[in-house]
């Protein structure tokens, strides 16, 4: 345990991804199986407790420690298992405790009455450091910035197999994964796994480039389609089970019953997740009250059903068609809709075009009317690869909407920008007040970024911790998808993907805009 | 009554003298030389010899109208009250005041530690009837670590990274010294590198008879060359661009905060090390036994558990919100 939680540490504290990266492979190399793999499933939330619960955590300390005391220190420190850490008053003898393999079994074998007395123990025992990585364990919530990403990138430097590679059968592997780290070290072959009964790495698109792109493609190679603004997901229909994955791969399917249950068929499908009734898709914002609950409840099932638009067909039954050209892989899912009639999945509708202006203006004409995010550009011979392959896949986007906004706060970056004030909150007028609507960290180049970071140590009125308030002088013209109205911002309006698209040094902040002139674009998403 | 003899303000009324005032007062006594603690413009200030030197080097020869040097242990009489000053260990000089009046006894603690520091007078307990206490780490998630495993943990660091330069923040009054002698003392016998504002109160400390051994500018040496070294900075530099001449830097920060991981993670510190000139928590609840006060007054920090663990213990405790101390959420000097 000692060598794990000093993992933990190290990546807690590292800003550099890249000595995070060197850290874990580091650690992947040194430490045996099976010892390895449990700490992989720790970094990538695959291990889960069925009786070593958070509240059990705190009724154990809350039997040692004044309640009121507790509390207060909650307060101040703000993270529960850190805080069950630093306060737990008894230290005994200090000894090393047991392995993360041992510590996990002990945590699954123990009988629930003897589990607080076991763990009490061990935190007794356990020096400072250790005690922090034995209740992180514990409680679930590392909190450290480790994604299951970058986990799975060390494991690809390590052994030098392709992410791609391991992506592709980590969905189908099973605690502590040794066939996954035997075949990583070369001692076995790649894991066997049933292929078209789990999550496959999604496609992605590049945005197209007007000028350069669209000289240089003939439109009768491509297909078009709209954008929709929704989440990405996979469907995996195993004739009988249902699974429904994000573009990340995490189970998403306790959060929509109305579609898991309303599925049928043997395929892999690849859509867009939008919530609306008949197949007409609502606000984002309605969709985001759904993604907000891990399990649905009754009334957003009757207010915002779901619905999947689809749009791509990895898997026909049990056949891969991945390498099959884009028209292929059409037709095959327009004959399954033909034959596997469906109530909360619908087809992708594909917009016919005769050449670029064409496409250009349905994409405008789709924005205003209809608040289409744009449209998507498909090469009609292009093989589904997972990642984001070059010149297959193109993004579209409606020109974005512009305003003038002062800057408010700013907050210093992190790595290679973490002494540069980069981060920042703008807001617009509200009568004689500047109400916040966003903050954006990039759309600058690093020159602008020293002007910008001077600016802001010249300006600041207070500073709050990390964050520095600053005269409300400078105005920013950020760009940004959509508008929509929000219960957490001051403002009432929140901003899809807003960005720096201008710095006006010249223009005064009383010329930026105001809360109304924000409504215009509300009203259109 | 001792409450008859201080008010909530720190004013010793029948002496008309205020203890570390805010504001400007006809006549002060500082308990140390920080500067939430240690103001310039009063008329008449009453303090140990060590920290009429710091506030000299610190704001100028005349920030005070005048100065009276009070030895540690030496009682002074004014009328009908005795004020004596005793170590409180926190950094050079720092003292605690006693005020003694009809038979009562006040201490008022200022800042200070238990532990050993070869850079600080060290901490003498002063029974009381009424003891006013500070409560910067006043919470039981405070239990600091030995300084010397600290130390370690950075001397660890440096030796795994040589190719790197380890910037420790610390605060230029009283950590930077405690630092530079925990190094000395676990055989760091190397150059350390200081950032500029650390070169003044340094050379103060030397010539006041705490030796730091070698000591150099860290400005305008090669950057190759301060590879494998330490260099001590004040905390708002190490993250600045101060901080960019510096090969790879590691960066340390040496506070009591820093046991939060959370909060050095914000801060973006690389290598937290919990070295603290306060007292933790069971620190705390130890000296308030120990001086077998009755009446507990808590300031400077979290106040709210301290006064709340006093009243479970019997004892009579409240809070003071001293204009000016006011707690801003802020994790002030150490």
């Amino acid at each position: 345990m000692k060598r794990f939680a000093q993992l933990l540490e190290l990546l807690a504290l590292t800003p550099s991804r890249t000595r995070k990266l060197a850290a874990l492979t580091q650690y992947f190399r040194a430490v045996p199986d099976p010892d390895r793999g449990y700490a992989l499933a720790v970094l990538t939330g695959a291990l889960t407790f069925r009786n070593v619960k958070p509240a059990l955590l705190k009724d154990i300390v809350l039997a040692e420690v004044d309640p009121t005391l507790f509390a207060m220190s909650y307060d101040y420190v703000g993270d529960l298992g850190e805080t069950i850490a630093l306060i737990w008053p008894h230290h005994g003898e200090q000894s090393d405790l047991p392995s993360l393999t041992e510590l996990i079994e002990l945590f699954n074998t123990t009988s629930k009455s003897e589990l607080p007395k076991l763990i009490a123990a061990l935190l007794t025992r356990a020096g400072i450091n250790e005690r922090w990585a034995l209740v992180k364990l514990a409680t679930g919530a590392l909190r450290i910035g480790v994604s299951a990403r970058l986990a799975k990138t060390a494991l690809s430097e390590m052994s030098g197999v392709d992410l791609q590679e391991i992506e592709e059968v980590w969905h189908g592997l099973k605690l502590p994964y040794t066939e996954l780290f035997a075949w990583l070290d070369g001692k076995a072959g790649r894991p066997d796994i049933d292929q078209s009964q789990r999550f496959h790495p999604l496609m992605l698109s590049n945005p197209i480039d007007e000028e350069k792109d669209l000289a240089k493609l003939d439109p009768k190679d491509f297909a078009a389609e709209w954008k929709w603004d929704g989440i990405r997901v996979q469907l995996v229909l195993g004739g009988g089970s249902v699974s429904l994955f994000s573009r990340t791969g995490d189970d998403i399917a306790a959060a929509f019953p109305d579609i898991v249950d309303n599925v049928q068929g043997l395929a892999v499908l690849d859509g867009e997740l939008l919530v609306g009734r008949d197949f007409e898709p609502g606000s984002f914002n309605d969709l985001q009250q759904r993604l907000n609950k891990k399990v649905a409840s009754a009334k957003h099932l009757k207010d915002s059903p779901a619905f999947i638009r689809v749009y791509d067909m990895l898997f026909d039954a049990r056949e891969d068609i991945r390498p099959l050209g884009w028209s292929e892989r059409r037709a095959r899912l327009e004959a399954w809709f033909q034959a596997n009639p469906q109530t909360r999945l619908d087809l992708s509708e594909v917009l016919p075009f005769a050449n670029w202006d064409d496409l250009a203006r349905q994409r405008r004409q789709g924005a205003d009317e209809h608040g289409h995010e744009g449209v998507m550009v498909k090469l009609r011979t292009a093989p589904y690869v997972p990642g984001r392959p070059k010149g297959f896949w193109y993004k579209w986007k409606r020109d974005p909407n512009v305003v003038d906004a002062v800057l408010m706060y700013a907050q210093r970056g992190h790595g290679k920008r973490s002494s540069f004030y980069s981060d920042y909150t703008f807001g617009v007028w509200k009568g004689n007040e500047i109400v916040p609507i966003g903050k954006a960290y990039f759309g600058f180049t690093d020159e602008e970024l020293k002007l910008l970071d001077k600016w802001v140590r010249a300006n600041t009125i207070q500073a709050f911790g990390p964050v520095r308030e600053v005269k409300k002088e400078l105005v920013f013209e950020v760009a940004f998808d959509s508008a929509q109205e929000s219960t957490r911002h001051k403002s009432g309006v929140a901003l899809r993907f807003p960005r720096i698209n201008r710095i006006r040094w010249d223009k005064p902040a009383s010329e930026a805009a105001t809360l109304e002139d924000m409504a215009v674009f509300v009203a259109a998403s | 009554m001792a409450s008859q003899i201080l008010d909530r303000n720190l004013h010793i009324k029948a002496i008309d003298c205020y203890i570390d005032p805010a504001v400007p007062r006809a006549r002060a006594i500082i308990t140390h030389g920080h500067a939430d603690h240690a103001r310039s413009g009063h008329e008449a200030v009453l303090a140990t010899p060590d920290t009429i030197a710091i506030m000299k080097t610190r704001y100028g020869e005349d920030c005070a109208g005048r100065f009276e040097a009070l030895d540690f242990g030496v009682p002074l009489v004014i009328d009908d009250v005795t004020v004596t000053l005793f170590p409180a260990g926190h950094i050079l000089g720092s003292a605690q005041v006693l005020i003694e009046q009809g038979g009562q006894r006040v201490v008022v603690t200022g800042d200070y530690k238990r532990l050993p520091d070869r850079t600080a007078q060290p901490f003498e307990l002063v029974e009381c009837d009424l003891l006013v206490t500070e409560a910067t780490f006043g919470l039981p998630v405070f239990q600091h670590p030995r300084p010397q495993d600290e130390i370690a943990r950075l001397l660890a660091s440096v030796s795994a990274n040589p190719e790197r330069a380890h910037l420790v923040g610390c605060y230029a009054l009283g950590k930077a010294q405690r630092v530079i002698g925990l190094l000395r003392d676990a055989g760091w016998d190397r150059p350390i590198y200081l950032h500029g504002a650390m070169l003044r109160l340094c050379a103060l400390y030397e010539e006041l008879g705490v030796p730091l051994g070698d000591l150099r500018p860290a400005l305008d040496v090669p950057k190759a060359e301060l590879a494998g070294q330490i260099v001590i900075a004040p905390p708002s530099a190490i993250r600045d661009r101060w901080s960019r001449r510096f090969p790879d830097p590691v960066t340390c920060q040496a506070s009591g905060w820093m046991s939060v991981k959370q909060r050095a993670r914000q801060a973006l510190v690389e290598l937290p090390l919990v070295i603290s000139d306060h007292c933790d928590w069971g620190e705390l609840q130890q000296t308030i036994r120990e001086t077998a006060a009755e009446t507990v007054w808590v300031t400077h920090g979290r106040e709210d558990a301290l006064v709340y663990w006093c009243r479970t213990q019997g004892l009579d405790a409240e809070p003071l919100n001293i204009q000016g101390f006011e707690d801003d959420g802020g994790e002030g000097e150490e």
